[in-house]
């Protein structure tokens, strides 16, 4: 019997998008747009590393609007990923599955990547400024 | 990677097992991502130090050693970290065998000649100008 003329189960997109969902898609996500960030850090560590024309070609580009914006793309992606990865090692010691645990902590990993996103951002700004 | 470590008794007797190197990549996951949580944190406060800095202020704060160091530590454990996730990533998404495989071997080269080139930067300016 051909294995490909088989029923196939519902596939994604049958089912209602609970948080859980969203959340573990967006680990993978945030992961792989991490690595875009892992590259603009060797990119910035290669231009200093290079001479102050670089160096000052990369600064002027990170502080432009693009480069802002990345910048912060980067910074959320990296506070998501650490904050849901912390619960992914907690899940990892077998607790947190019962469905009341999936939505709470679903939550705290929401608020933990704004509070740490708004945190850092506060510093930059007040440490602009002093 | 060696079927011997980090591999539970009766793994090692019977051989490979279905996932044939599943463990290692799991236990490699976890160990960079438990790694990647202080030098994470250590990270985002280094470079919020730094922003607006000159070269020259980057140069000096790098010929500290423990900045360096840590900079070096951060750079081997996000690509580890980013290998095994996008081999995973790669895994999932591309059927197409050879497909598969050429992107497993470019994502890796990647990786690896991008740890080399961060880690060549970090040692320049922490030796260097």
């Amino acid at each position: 019997m051909r294995s490909d003329a088989r029923p196939l189960s519902p596939h994604l997109q049958v089912y209602r998008w609970p948080l859980t969902m969203a959340l573990s898609i967006l680990h993978r996500v945030t992961g792989v747009g991490l690595c875009a960030g892992a590259i603009l850090l060797v990119w910035w560590l290669s231009a200093a590393a290079q001479g102050p024309a670089a160096y000052d070609g990369m600064q002027h580009f990170l502080a432009s609007w693009l480069g802002r914006a990345l910048i912060f793309c980067w910074s959320v992606a990296l506070f998501y990923h650490l904050c849901n990865g912390l619960r992914h090692l907690w899940w990892d010691t077998g607790r947190g599955f019962d469905p009341q645990s999936f939505d709470r902590v679903s939550y705290i990993v929401i608020a933990g990547t704004a509070v740490l996103t708004a945190i850092a951002w506060a510093a930059v700004i007040m440490h602009g400024r002093g | 990677m060696s079927d011997t470590r980090m591999r539970s008794p009766l793994g090692r007797a019977v051989g490979l097992g279905s996932a044939k190197e599943g463990v290692e990549h799991w236990w490699m996951q976890r160990i960079t991502a438990i790694a990647l949580v202080p030098l994470t944190v250590w990270f985002v406060i280094a470079v919020i130090g730094l922003t607006g800095a000159d070269r020259a202020a980057l140069v000096e704060w790098m010929h500290h050693p423990l900045p360096a160091v840590l900079m070096i530590l951060v750079i081997v454990a996000t690509f580890y970290h980013a290998a095994l996730g996008l081999q995973v990533v790669i895994e999932d998404y591309l059927d197409n065998e050879t497909l598969r495989l050429g992107m497993m071997i470019v994502m890796r080269l990647a990786a690896v000649a991008l740890a080399a080139l961060g880690i060549f930067a970090v040692l320049k300016l922490s030796f260097g100008a």
